[in-house]
């Protein structure tokens, strides 16, 4: 597997940690992910971030702090700052939201707070659209890592734009990429591998299932399938049939 | 002075970052600090100096997607 910022993941799976029924189904869906990440968030203190630091500690898996929520370059950059001091890590999934119905990133904040951070020692892991001139400037900017959509966060829909996604993918085939948001069925996290992404980053999907633990487990199938099916050279689709049992040999009947 | 604390009027006897975050309670807790929207980091609170009105952030870990 292609390493993220010098870390080979065990698995291209990366777990949210929000919207659990309780944090015990939390540790349990994670476990049975076997996700290799999760990402965590910066909120005002009331109480209860202590325990959850315990609990994401527990999970002994990387940490990635994003900045959800984050509508501007500067807010995105002084949440990174505080993020790498509480979470003791240069990862940062960096959003930066354009618009508050589709959630889509604001692409000129984004590369501004790609650049800021990337020249400030961050790794930065950019919440992107498949936009091919926004992910140049961005690798320009200094991001080694790219994080396209699927679909708008927590929609479910999957791939939503796979003509794009496919030109992305072959637009820079040495880059990392990890397809972040929009998931919402182990399907699409299947296809988003076959297609030929590192991993895959989804929350709601599993938070949100009637059984997030089995849903977990799905999941984790989905994507050790994607990735032996794209490590394994698929056919491509064809428009025509084409018989698979040999024609030559058969019988005049 | 009155300072906001993530969001709420509240009043500390104590001149420095660092102090007003033992008042507080956060003296030992994991958190971030922003002041009037600028990062501190911790090795800095001690000598950051608080005026009436700053807005103080103290952000905690919690979850995210």
């Amino acid at each position: 597997m292609r390493d993220f910022y010098g870390v080979t993941l065990d698995t291209p799976l990366m777990l949210g940690t929000a919207q659990y029924p309780s944090p015990a189904v939390l540790e349990s869906a994670f476990r049975d992910s076997r996700a290799s990440v999760a990402t965590v968030s910066l909120r005002r203190e009331g109480g209860q971030g202590q325990a959850f630091w315990d609990i994401i500690r527990g999970l002994g898996v990387h940490i990635l702090p994003n900045t959800a929520g984050c509508h501007s370059a500067r807010e995105a950059i002084t949440t990174a700052q505080m993020a790498r001091e509480l979470f003791e890590t240069n990862w940062i999934k960096l959003e930066v939201i354009g618009h508050a119905d589709t959630l889509q990133p604001d692409p000129f904040g984004l590369l501004d707070a790609t650049e800021a951070l990337a020249a400030d020692g961050f790794e930065v892991f950019p919440y992107t659209t498949e936009d091919q001139v926004l992910a140049a400037r961005l690798l320009d900017a200094g991001a080694r890592v790219l994080m396209p959509w699927g679909a708008p966060i927590g929609s479910g829909l999957g791939l939503n734009n796979r003509y794009g996604l496919r030109m992305l993918r072959a637009a820079f085939p040495d880059v990392p990429m990890v397809i972040d948001a929009g998931l919402g069925l182990p399907s699409h996290a299947a296809d988003a591998l076959e297609m030929g992404f590192d991993a895959v980053l989804l929350n709601t999907a599993v938070a949100q299932a009637g059984d997030p633990v089995a849903m977990a487990r799905a999941f984790a199938l989905a994507v050790q399938a994607g990735a032996l099916a794209r490590a394994a050279d698929p056919m491509g689709p064809r428009d025509m049939a084409q018989p698979s049992t040999p024609v030559l040999g058969k019988a005049w009947l | 002075m009155k300072i906001e604390v993530n969001g709420e009027a509240r009043d500390v006897t104590g001149t420095t970052l660092a102090e007003a975050l033992a008042e507080l309670g956060w003296a030992e807790a994991r958190v971030a600090t922003a002041l009037n929207g600028d990062f501190v980091p911790k090795a800095a609170r001690g000598e950051t100096a608080l005026k009436d009105g700053d807005r103080l952030e103290v952000l905690a870990p919690m979850q995210g997607g």
